[in-house]
Order: C-alpha cells, then sequence, then structure tokens
C-alpha cells in the first residue's frame, strides 16, 4: 500500500472543521464573502490555495475528483493540485466533468451543465467585487452591509462613458439572490450565466484574501448591467473549435503555427476531447453499418 | 503552444521537478543539517521568525530543501506548521526574567545593570574575510581554547543577574503612563482572520511574523518621512526566554502545576516615542508611549521597525500608509506577497482572451461611430 506520511486530506481535523463551519454559512447567505482562517498550504498562496482547502474540507473516500486551470486537466498547476489531494487521500481522479462529484477550478466553468450530484470550487484571486473603487476592507464590509453598490454602477456607467460599452473582462460583478455584490471570480463573461440557478453547488475560496462564499444551487445569478446597455458574452459568432467544430463553447485562439493565421479551439480540453472521441465513435459505427 | 500544452502537463512538472532536484545535488556536497544549524545562525532566526514556528533544526532542513532561499524556506515551515495541531497556548512570558545575552540602551548611558554588548555584527567593519575560505577545524578549535582561557581570567560577577527594564526607570519618574496588565489570550490570528479595526495582539503578530525585510522598509519609510513616529531605542534585548503552558487540571491555578515546555531565543525592542495627551486640567502635556518589537530569535533590525510601526499603528489619525493598518498589515507577510506576486507566471489564458474581446470591442465600437 502507498505510505500516508500526512493526515488524511492533508489538514488537521480542527482546521477542516473550520473551514465546513465557514462554507456552511457561505452557504446560508449567498454572495457574503465569509472570512475563514485559511491555513498556509503546501502550494503558493495566490496558486489556488483557497479552492484547496475547500476540496481538501470536502473530500471523502468515495469522491471523484476533477481539476481544472483555465479550462485545462492536464495544465501544470491543476496537476500540481490534483498530485496533492491525491497523495493525501488516494480518491480516484477523472478528467470526464460528469464523471466527477468534486471539481476544482480555476477560472472556468465547464461546457457541460453540472448537476446536483456535482459540486463546483472555484479559485479566487480578489473576493472583494467593490475593490475596485474602495481600497480599505474596513469600508466594503459596511457598502455590502448597507447594499451600498452605486460605486459598481458607477464604475460601469464610466466605462460606457469612456468607450461606448462596458469594458469588463473577466470576473464581470454580479448580483447574487438579489442581495450581495459577488466577485464570481475571473471566469470570462461567457461563464457567468452558467451561475445562475446552476444545480450544483458553487463554492469560491480565496486563501490568501482569507474568504469563503457560495452560489447555492437554484440562485438567482445576474450580471450587473444596465437596460439600455446589456450584458455581454465574449463574442466568438462565426468561429469553431478547429479540432471538434463546437459553436457556442469558450474558444481559445491560437496562432497555427504552419499557415501563421488564427485558429480557435475549445477551452474546455475534457469537453474537446469527449466530442473528438463520440465523433469518431459516430465514424467507427457509420462504417460497420 | 506554451507550457498547457492539452496534454503532457504531468511529465513536464515532473521533469521540471527532477531538474530543480538536479541543481540542487550537482555540486555533489552534502550539507547536513547539523552544520547549517551550527554556522548559519542568524538565517535560521530569521525563518523561525518569519515563520512563526520555532524550530531551529525544522527551520535549517526547511533552509537545506529550499537552497537557501529565504522565501522558499519561510514557505516550507508554514506549511508544515498547517498540519500541526494546536493544543496549548503558553503563560505570559515575562521578558523581564530573560536570561539576557545582549542588552543595550540608546537613550540612557548608564541603565542599571549596564549596557551588555554580546554577540553583534554592529561594531565590525564589514570587510570581507578572506581567510575564512580556508578555515579549518583546528583554526576553530585553536581559536575557541585560546578564547575560552582568556575569558577565564575576567572576573566572575558571581549570582547571575536580574536586568531590569530600562523603562522601569522612568515609570517611575512619571513619564511613562502605568497601564494594567493585560493578560488576555490574544486574538489568534491563525485561528481567526483579519478584521478591521484589528485589536493590538493582532497587530503585533501579523508583525512579528512580517517578512523581514517588509517590516524594515515600511519602518524605514515611516522613520524618514511617509510616517510620524521617531523613536528612541530605550532597550534591546537579546536572550532566552523560557516558555510554560498550564496545566490542563482546570481546578488548579498553582504556579507549580505548569510545564515547562522549552525556551526560546527571542529579540525585544522597546522605543521610546514622544506623544502629546491631555491631562485632567485639559492641558496639553509631552508623554512617551513604548513602541514594541519582538521577534524570534536575534534579528534587531526587525524587531526595532516592527517598534516603529507597533506605534504607528496606535495613532491612525494620520495620513500616512505606514499609520494605515490594512496597508501595513495586508502587505509584510512573505507567504501572501511571494504567493500572489509569483502567481502571475501562471497561465492566464482565459482572463487574457477575455480582456481582448472587450479592448478589440471598445475600438470596433469606435471605428462604426466614426463611420457613422
Amino acid at each position: 500500500m502507498k505510505k500516508l506520511k500526512t493526515h488524511f486530506a492533508f489538514l488537521d481535523e480542527g482546521s477542516k472543521k473550520e473551514i465546513r463551519r465557514a462554507t456552511l454559512k457561505a452557504v446560508a447567505i449567498p454572495g457574503y464573502q465569509v472570512p475563514f482562517a485559511s491555513r498556509e498550504m503546501p502550494i503558493g498562496r495566490g496558486w489556488g490555495t483557497g479552492g484547496l482547502q475547500l476540496t481538501l474540507s470536502l473530500v471523502g473516500k468515495e469522491d471523484v475528483l476533477k481539476v481544472i486551470d483555465q479550462g485545462a486537466d492536464e495544465s501544470v498547476n491543476a496537476v500540481s493540485i490534483k498530485k496533492l489531494v491525491h497523495s493525501t487521500t488516494n480518491v480516484e481522479l477523472t478528467e470526464a466533468t460528469e464523471d466527477a462529484t468534486l471539481i476544482q477550478s480555476r477560472h472556468r466553468i465547464p461546457e457541460i451543465p453540472l448537476t446536483k450530484d456535482q459540486i463546483l470550487v472555484l479559485q479566487v484571486p480578489m473576493p472583494e467585487p467593490l475593490r475596485t473603487y474602495e481600497k480599505k476592507e474596513y469600508i466594503t464590509k459596511m457598502l455590502h452591509a448597507e447594499k451600498e453598490y452605486s460605486g459598481i454602477w458607477l464604475m460601469l456607467f464610466e466605462q460606457i462613458m469612456k468607450y461606448g460599452r462596458t469594458s469588463t473582462d473577466a470576473d464581470h460583478p454580479v448580483l447574487v439572490n438579489e442581495r450581495y455584490v459577488m466577485a464570481p471570480s475571473p471566469i470570462p463573461r461567457f461563464d457567468n450565466p452558467k451561475m445562475h440557478h446552476s444545480e450544483a453547488l458553487i463554492l469560491l475560496g480565496a486563501g490568501r484574501e482569507k474568504k469563503i462564499y457560495a452560489v447555492p444551487p437554484y440562485t438567482d445569478v445576474a450580471s450587473l448591467a444596465f437596460d439600455d446597455y446589456v450584458f455581454q458574452k465574449e463574442d466568438f459568432s462565426g468561429e469553431a473549435c478547429h479540432l471538434c467544430g463546437a459553436t457556442d463553447v469558450f474558444l481559445d485562439e491560437l496562432v497555427d503555427d504552419h499557415t501563421g493565421k488564427t485558429i480557435y479551439q475549445c477551452n474546455d480540453t475534457s469537453y474537446c476531447v469527449d466530442r473528438l472521441n463520440k465523433l469518431e465513435q459516430e465514424e467507427v459505427s457509420t462504417v460497420d453499418a | 503552444m506554451g507550457y498547457v500544452a492539452v496534454k503532457g502537463g504531468t511529465n513536464a512538472i515532473e521533469a521540471s521537478i527532477q531538474r530543480l532536484k538536479y541543481e540542487r545535488l550537482k555540486g555533489k556536497e552534502v550539507i547536513e543539517v547539523e552544520t547549517i544549524l551550527k554556522t548559519m545562525r542568524q538565517l535560521v532566526d530569521q525563518v523561525m521568525s518569519e515563520a512563526s514556528l520555532y524550530s531551529p533544526y525544522l527551520a535549517a532542513l526547511a533552509i537545506k530543501q529550499a537552497e537557501g532561499s529565504m522565501e522558499e524556506a519561510v514557505f516550507l515551515l508554514r506549511a508544515h506548521r498547517s498540519t500541526l495541531p494546536r493544543l496549548y497556548y503558553s503563560q505570559t512570558v515575562n521578558t523581564e526574567a530573560m536570561f539576557v545575552e545582549r542588552r543595550i540602551s540608546a537613550s540612557f548611558k548608564d541603565i542599571p545593570g549596564g549596557q551588555i554588548l554580546g554577540a553583534t555584527h554592529d561594531y565590525t567593519h564589514r570587510l570581507l574575510d578572506f581567510d575564512l575560505a580556508a578555515e579549518t577545524k583546528a583554526d576553530i578549535e585553536k581559536w575557541t581554547n585560546q578564547w575560552m582561557e582568556e575569558i577565564k581570567e575576567i572576573e566572575s560577577h558571581g549570582e547571575l543577574k536580574h536586568f531590569p527594564k530600562v523603562v522601569d526607570y522612568l515609570r517611575e519618574e512619571g513619564l511613562f503612563p502605568t497601564y494594567p496588565l493585560n493578560n488576555e489570550n490574544p486574538d489568534d490570528v491563525t485561528k481567526k482572520s483579519l478584521a478591521f479595526p484589528a485589536s493590538r495582539s493582532e497587530r503585533l503578530q501579523i508583525l512579528t511574523r512580517g517578512q523581514t525585510g517588509a517590516v524594515t522598509s515600511l519602518g524605514y519609510a515611516s522613520l524618514r518621512g511617509y510616517g510620524q513616529v521617531h523613536p528612541n531605542v530605550g532597550e534591546v534585548r537579546v536572550g532566552d526566554v523560557p516558555i510554560y503552558v498550564a496545566s490542563s487540571n482546570e481546578n488548579t491555578e498553582a504556579k507549580d502545576d505548569e510545564y515547562y515546555i522549552g525556551d526560546v531565543k527571542l529579540t525585544e525592542v522597546e522605543s521610546f516615542v514622544p506623544v502629546t495627551t491631555k491631562n485632567e486640567r485639559n492641558e496639553m502635556e509631552l508623554n512617551f508611549e513604548i513602541g514594541y518589537g519582538i521577534c524570534y530569535g536575534q534579528n534587531e533590525t526587525k524587531a526595532i521597525a516592527m517598534s516603529i510601526l507597533d506605534q504607528c499603528l496606535e495613532n491612525q489619525d494620520n495620513p500616512f500608509s505606514t499609520h494605515d493598518e490594512e496597508f501595513v498589515l495586508y502587505h509584510i507577510d512573505s507567504v501572501e506577497s511571494t504567493g500572489f506576486i509569483s502567481h502571475l507566471k501562471l497561465p492566464h489564458y482565459v482572463t487574457f482572451q477575455s480582456k481582448l474581446d472587450s479592448v478589440r470591442n471598445v475600438k470596433k465600437g469606435r471605428a462604426e461611430d466614426e463611420k457613422a
């Protein structure tokens, strides 16, 4: 048997209990940032330690874990996190989104809709959506308590005045359960709508900033926008994945080594591989028939 | 394409880790943990202080593993610290009872008990000693034996001496306010995250585990002009203090039931900072307050800088950033600052794609406006 040197799931039970308590509170108050002590983890602080602590506090022996970094299962940091969780728990790992019970992700929500049997853990670098215009935590806490969000509306308004449109990129702020303005973590705007009435529980963990927050299943999540300047996702109209042909997915923009032309490819690598496998099967079965 | 090929991340990581190991081993020399422990005293001290874990042996091991990188060694110890259950709080440590190795005051020439220079680089000339390049064990033996002989001739003062705090002398004169002792358990920043306004115990904990360079820089900035604290160093003392934990039997409070769990070496600084206060008749008066600095091991610069920042944060009605507790406390931790800076090396393809989309749309919108 493989020798486990550290405690199951790395953290001592006292720490896990504390994280779970913060998580329960986060679920009870959708979009509210719950402070927690946040342990130092054996991976860089700023490299997904908030997500990792959530994952380690939740993972049980029966869980099947998937870790993605910016859409890719095999990205270096996803591999590193998977390796750490696996070496301290021996849980089963997967790349297939539908097989996972626990999915830790950095900055993407998978293309396949998640189910109520799954938990999505998102890594968060900057949990405070109001930080862009208010530097002090002491003040932003009060602004949230008083639901005083005119600053963030003004920020969007100013963008329209300056650029003729809102110019947010990833991490476009959302209003959760008609109460808290929340940073959805730097997922592309493309993924924001996936949070709305998600069947899966979405937990967000910021390790360095020591905050946990949540979007419970079937919760209203609205991307901040004006009636006359509506929320817009990244635009990939007319483009398709050069491998699997998928449209209406978030695409990576690449340069073809041979032709020097811009090509597009699914950002969600396991989604792409899955489609390719299915296409191949179909081709095989057509030949058989 | 870059370092996130669709497949192959696992192998690439494995190869990188092997390469790192090779870098540590390629010189084919073994450095014993014991050697680091016995020759890199101040490095070990600094790592323990920034990691806020007092274990010279583990700090030395971390230094070996980290190939001498401060941020890595501190990180290793902090991560190890996370796995340890926190079972006790010690009894309040009385630094007056410190087994003093060094103790100086920059405020008074003749302090009760006298100035003890102890071991310090302060009075050395910083000239590279090329003789060290050829130092042998025999040289070390010879020098230490000779030194031992020499100090034998110095008259011993007999009994161990007790060194009163310099500030006590000024308290007697009424120049320092006397506060009742606050022996409440501190708010533990490792168990409860920092909220603002922070308590003094929280501030002191964050400062004492701060990155030496960061604490020094901010203390320096305050002193130089971006702050309002200009201290006199009342006392710097370095030495060992015993640590006790209370008996688990709640019914006894007798001192005899406390358990001695070992000594820690500390640097403690009390800076004297003039402040304006009002007396009973509402008249302005000048008084002194203490800026307090303390850290594991011998690290006097850090402890003095901490004492400046402590007073800065005691007086936050001040426009300077060094008096702003969120600015100071959020940015001096080694693991946090190095972690977030280094995360910029992670792939940001999705976020950048999103930003590209945003910039292109703005440009496109502008172009269409011009046409119209």
